[in-house]
Order: C-alpha cells, then sequence, then structure tokens
C-alpha cells in the first residue's frame, strides 16, 4: 500500500516536472543573441554590422518574439583579441544573460569562446571562424560550425586545382590558428590529389606589404601559389601577386583558399578575375538566395557574404529549436538542433552532426571578367557544386571526442 | 647555386631592394613628423591619419571627377596640408605652451576621428586605386621582377627627402626655421612672423604625409587602417633616428626598411617586431636616438 502510494506521488511529481518544461522557460523571460565579432578590422567587411543586420532578418521574421517572450539582440567588437572575445562572451554570459552567441570570426578567438560557451553551457553559432579545429579536437556539444571551414575549403579548391594541373604548391600563409590549420588541411588534400607542397611562408596577421613573402613564392618555382589567408590580408597579396607580375608570367598560379564576396568586391574584377574560390553561399544561385539577398541589400547596401547570410540561416534555425524544445536551455536547445533538418534559403537539407558541424552543399566558383559581369555584385560563376558529404569530414574524421 | 648565408643571393637582393622601396615610405613619413617635431615640439599623432587621408583624396579625386594619378600626386598634397592649416590654426596653435602630452593626446584624437569617419563610409577592406598606365609593367632584374610604379616610388621620395634636407639645411629660409625653433622671441624682433612660418611647417609637413598616401595608394588597396597600419613604425624609425633630427629620419627610415627586408629573409614571423626590438636597443645605448642630440 505504502509502495503504490509512494510510487503514485513519485509519478505525480513528474508530470508536474514536464508539464512545467512544457509551459515554456526562457531563462531571464527574454532570449538574448550576442554577435561578437570584428567591427572594426580587417575582418569588418565580410561579417561586422552586416552579421547583426542578418541577425536581427531572422528575429524580425519570427515576429521579434519567441514562446511569448521577446528577442533581443546585442553587438560587440572582439579587435581579434582572443582574451577581449573571451572576456567579452563571459561578462555577456554571467551578467546580461546572453542565450547564444554568434559570428565570431578569426579561429584564434573563436577557440577561447568555444571554451567559455562550453563551460557555461550556453549555444555557440560560428560562421565567421574557418579551422575544423572547432568541430574537431576543440569540439563542444553546445558548438555549431555553420557556413564552412578550413576542411571544406581544401576539398574545394584545393582539389580542383590540382586536378586542373597544379601539382607543386607553395603556401603563404597567415600566421596564426586559422592560417595553419587551413595550410595543414590544403596540404593534406593536394597530396591526397597526387600534388607536393614545396614549402610555406608564414605572414604576421594584417600585414600591410606581402612583397617579400611573394618573392619568396616565386624563387620557390611551385607551379601555386596557396593564400592561406582571409579578408584585409588575401586583397594585399592578390593585389600585389598582380602587380609584381607572378600570375601573368603563365607559369605560376594563385590559389585563394578563403576569398569572400566582400574581398572581390574590394579587389575590383579586373584584379580577381579567374580566381577558383570555394564558398558555401553566393546570393545569386537561386530565386530564394536573391530575395533575401535583395532585402539584405536594401538595409545595407552590399550583397551579403557567406558569413552574413549564415548569421541568418544559424539563428533562424536556433530559433525553431527553442519553438519546439519549448525552453531556451542550452544543452536541450543543442540537442533539438541536431535533431532537425536545416531548410532556409541558406542551405537545402542541411544536417547536423553530433560534433556540431552542419553538413551542406559547398560550391566551387569561378571569378568573372570585367567583360562577363553584367552588373555591380555579378561576380561569380559556379562551377561545380561539392556535396555536403564529401566538403566536410564525418564525425569520425572529425577527431572530436563527444558520444555520437 | 651559391648560397649567403643558406639563401640564395637573387632572394637576399631581391628582399634588400624591396626593404629600400618600404624604407622609403617610412622615409618620407619619418621626415614630415621629424620636422613637425622639430620646429613645432608637437609629436604628430595624425600623420597616420593623414597620410590615409591624402591617399582617399586621391581615390575620390578618381572615382568622382576623374582626375588621374598625376594630377593627384600634386592636388592631393595640397588638400592635406590646407587640412593641417586649418588644424594647425584652430587647434594645435592653442597648446604650444602646454606640455607636450597636450599635442600628442590632441592629435590622436584627431587621427582616431578622421579614422573612424572614412571607416563608417567606406568600410575596412579598402578601394582599389590603378597603377598609373605610363608606370604599368616592370623590368626583369635577373634577380627579381621589379614593377615600375615601385622603381619610381624609390626616385621620388628620394628626390623629396633630399629636397627637403636641402631646403632646411641649406637655405636662408631653412636658417630662419632653425633659428625660430631655437629662440622664437628673437627671431619675431628680426621681423620675421614667426607664427606664420609655424603654420607653414606644419601645413608642409603634412602636405609630406599626404604625397606618400598618393605614391602608397596603387600599391596598397586605399583603406581608413592603412594609416594605423603604418604610423607605429613609422613613430619607431623617428625615436631611433633622433627626434626632430631631418637627416636621422630619412637614413633610419630606409635602413630600417632594408632591415625588415632582410628580417624576412632569415625569420619572417620576426618581421612585425624587429623595427621595435631595434628600438629598445638603441634607446638604451643612446636615448636621444641615432642622429639626436639631448635636449
Amino acid at each position: 500500500m505504502i509502495a503504490r502510494l509512494l510510487a503514485g506521488a513519485a509519478l505525480a511529481a513528474l508530470a508536474v516536472g514536464s508539464a512545467q518544461a512544457q509551459q515554456g522557460k526562457i531563462s531571464g523571460d527574454v532570449v538574448k543573441i550576442g554577435v561578437l565579432n570584428d567591427r572594426s578590422g580587417l575582418y569588418a567587411d565580410l561579417g561586422g554590422e552586416g552579421s547583426v543586420v542578418a541577425v536581427r532578418m531572422a528575429v524580425e521574421e519570427v515576429g521579434g518574439k519567441i514562446l511569448g517572450k521577446p528577442i533581443e539582440v546585442i553587438a560587440a567588437d572582439h579587435q581579434n583579441k582572443p582574451d577581449i572575445g573571451s572576456n567579452l562572451s563571459r561578462e555577456w554570459i554571467d551578467r546580461d544573460g546572453v542565450d547564444v552567441i554568434v559570428d565570431v570570426p578569426n579561429s584564434g578567438v573563436a577557440l577561447a569562446v568555444q571554451e567559455v560557451t562550453r563551460e557555461k553551457k550556453k549555444l555557440f553559432l560560428m560562421q565567421g571562424p574557418a579551422t575544423s579545429r572547432l568541430t574537431g579536437d576543440a569540439c563542444s556539444p553546445t558548438g555549431f560550425h555553420w557556413a564552412y571551414d578550413t576542411r571544406a575549403l581544401a576539398v574545394g579548391t584545393g582539389q580542383a586545382i590540382v586536378k586542373e594541373g597544379g601539382k607543386s604548391w607553395f603556401f603563404l600563409t597567415a600566421d596564426y590558428a586559422f592560417g595553419h590549420q587551413l595550410e595543414t588541411d590544403t596540404a593534406a588534400q593536394v597530396k591526397k590529389a597526387g600534388g607536393t607542397v614545396v614549402g610555406a611562408v608564414r605572414a604576421p596577421l594584417n600585414t600591410a606589404d606581402f612583397s617579400s613573402f611573394l618573392l619568396q613564392a616565386q624563387s620557390s618555382g611551385a607551379q601555386v601559389i596557396g593564400l592561406a589567408n582571409a579578408g584585409g590580408d588575401t586583397i594585399t597579396s592578390i593585389k600585389q601577386a598582380s602587380e609584381f607580375g607572378l600570375t601573368q608570367s603563365g607559369q605560376q598560379k594563385l590559389a585563394g583558399l578563403l576569398i569572400f564576396l566582400s574581398d572581390v568586391h574590394a579587389l575590383g574584377l579586373q584584379v580577381a578575375q579567374d580566381l577558383v574560390l570555394t564558398t558555401g553561399f553566393y546570393w545569386d544561385m537561386d530565386d530564394e538566395k536573391r530575395a533575401w539577398s535583395e532585402k539584405y541589400k536594401a538595409k545595407t547596401g552590399k550583397m551579403p557574404t557567406m558569413v552574413q547570410a549564415g548569421s541568418y540561416s544559424s539563428v533562424k534555425h536556433y530559433l525553431k529549436a527553442i519553438e519546439a524544445a519549448g525552453t531556451d536551455d542550452g544543452p536541450t536547445v543543442a540537442a533539438k538542433m541536431k535533431e532537425m533538418p536545416v531548410n532556409d534559403m541558406f542551405a537545402k537539407n542541411g544536417k547536423i552532426l553530433p560534433n556540431g558541424r552542419m553538413v551542406h552543399d559547398m560550391y566551387l566558383a569561378r571569378v568573372k571578367k570585367p567583360s562577363e559581369s553584367k552588373g555591380p555584385w555579378d561576380y561569380y560563376e559556379i562551377i561545380r557544386t561539392i556535396p555536403g558529404d564529401e566538403a566536410f569530414a564525418t564525425m569520425a574524421e572529425s577527431g572530436c571526442k563527444l558520444p555520437g | 647555386m651559391s648560397t649567403i648565408f643558406g639563401i640564395p643571393p637573387q632572394a637576399l637582393f631581391g628582399q634588400l631592394l624591396l626593404g629600400l622601396i618600404n624604407g622609403s615610405f617610412y622615409a618620407l613619413l619619418s621626415l614630415g613628423l621629424a620636422v613637425i617635431f622639430g620646429m613645432l615640439n608637437v609629436i604628430n599623432f595624425a600623420h597616420g591619419a593623414l597620410y590615409m587621408l591624402g591617399a582617399f583624396v586621391a581615390w575620390l579625386l578618381l572615382t568622382m571627377a576623374g582626375i588621374g594619378y598625376w594630377w593627384a600626386l600634386l592636388l592631393a598634397p595640397l588638400v592635406v596640408g590646407a587640412f593641417g592649416v586649418i588644424l594647425e590654426k584652430t587647434l594645435l596653435s592653442r597648446l604650444y605652451k602646454l606640455d607636450h602630452l597636450y599635442g600628442l593626446l590632441l592629435t590622436f584624437g584627431l587621427a582616431l576621428i578622421v579614422e573612424g569617419v572614412f571607416r563608417h563610409f567606406y568600410g575596412v577592406s579598402g578601394q582599389p586605386y590603378p597603377i598609373p598606365d605610363l608606370l604599368r609593367g616592370g623590368q626583369n632584374l635577373g634577380f627579381m621582377f621589379l614593377p615600375n610604379y615601385r622603381g619610381w616610388v624609390v626616385v621620388a621620395s628620394l628626390v623629396v627627402c633630399l629636397a627637403t634636407w636641402y631646403a632646411i639645411e641649406r637655405t636662408k629660409l631653412g636658417a630662419y626655421l632653425r633659428a625660430a625653433t631655437e629662440n622664437p622671441v628673437l627671431v619675431q624682433a628680426f621681423g620675421i612672423n614667426v607664427p606664420l612660418m609655424i603654420t607653414a611647417t606644419y601645413g608642409f609637413g603634412v602636405a609630406l604625409a599626404g604625397l606618400a598616401g598618393v605614391l602608397a595608394a596603387p600599391i596598397y588597396q586605399v583603406s581608413p587602417l592603412m594609416g594605423s597600419n603604418l604610423i607605429i613604425v613609422v613613430f619607431a624609425v623617428v625615436v631611433i633616428g633622433g627626434m626632430g633630427s631631418i637627416l636621422g629620419a630619412v637614413l633610419t627610415g630606409y635602413g630600417l626598411g632594408l632591415l625588415e627586408g632582410l628580417t624576412k629573409v632569415f625569420y619572417p614571423e620576426a618581421s612585425n617586431i624587429v623595427v621595435f626590438v631595434i628600438m629598445a636597443v638603441v634607446l638604451l645605448i643612446k636615448p636621444a636616438g641615432l642622429f639626436g642630440r639631448e635636449r
């Protein structure tokens, strides 16, 4: 009799507990989204305020509210410094009740923020950072890597160029976490495709003059000079390579391993023409992407980069997951996000691996010649779709120790 | 093939030449800083921003008015110089009686404002500025490919540096200027308009920065960050050369450019900091800098 009574009480308690969960539980009665990125330095144009605008667009689409509670978006500049990035995210989470951190370009900063969000069990939606370590040895149960990573870039551009006959490679590498990983991943793909790596030079981040490094690349005699850098550094190195006649001679070819739409815009087609690149998003691919991008352009005056479009997509998916889970509790929402397929203007039938890698199709593109471009922002010709499963590492390959 | 310290001679000479080219910018910018410090006793932190302004004026002239590189080479320094004159008349001239530090803070604030405004309107990726048609292409020197434009930058900066040095050290006007910095009251008593001379000097110093900006535009992206990227190195150059020493600024500018080039051959990771290591060493041994004198 007593046993039955106790069991009944336990069942009742359970029922109350689950009822509470279903009622909707939003911590602090607000869902707070913090966009943390480079807002003033060499990566500001590829993410920056544009990512904030894209996140706001996702919030507006759900009416600014979720489960009856308001959604708030705040933003800050991490100045490409890991210490500033991790301090800001700690303050945001502890003091301001931020539920999710978005974007965080610069792999060095992202690795630091990943540690903070893992410890605090908050979500981290990564767009800007590239290093594949974020879903590899540094993976987190609440970290999501969305738009692209070094492995996908290596598969796309690296393999494509070796297949075209660019067998020997020399790397010009940004000297920090991102550059090293991109060089490592690309070198692996180049070797896999039958090419060789003859050497590499490491240039400090935010270098104004690449001519010395380009000269070393030139004297190496390699057929392909792989630019394992990004943003302002890529722009400067491509511009100066053209000045030094590296590519005109026809003996050497530049491979921009990470090139954003904003970089091509800044370089102009005259200098950027014929570069082969890998991207996760291009605005002019289908009606849905065009429609969204035009809306974005009306707000910012520019077309979105894959980072900015990805920020929209990941936040939209996050909000859907809160709706479905009935709570904004970090681990619960993270698990829900991994259950649901990603279907929006950014990705079709995207899926999220247990390590947080969002697997979607990537695209190999060629920058158009000035004569082929029909107008502003008409920059890419898509050469090939790289299926998601080919572009991204599997859970087993990634080296992530989370339970798969 | 023989090598020098394990580096093929081609690469070594190539890097030295590149170092000379970078040194041209250092020299041109630190020359302006030295002239301003020597005559006005103002540490002009806005120098980098004014260099950036020079590049932007050239870019705006090209895109808005279709005025090309050669005219920009003349017009942009004039515009930047005029802007400098306004700054000096309205703001800097009020600070001469106060400590150095106030001038430094004021110009630092100005630099932040000017850069912030341009960043707001033009973003950070920068704007492309084409190399003028006349200087396209390059020469194959055997050990390296020298773009014609970079050769032109070396020549132009050498000429400007020499002419400035000559004007200040060897002409009557230069003698007045130097006298006015030693004893402005006495010089004024001789009937020379010292305030006007000071204004003109500041205008000239920042015009040099503007000129360097135009020269740099076709090499780098015309970007709001270009000044702040360079200014710290240039300050180190001026400190090493000796604050206010014209000859010191020019020689150290070229010298450090060469040294940086060498570092890029032997240990590229250190190329960003080698200048500051040298600065630390020089300050330990000669606190007034290589060519400076104790004040």
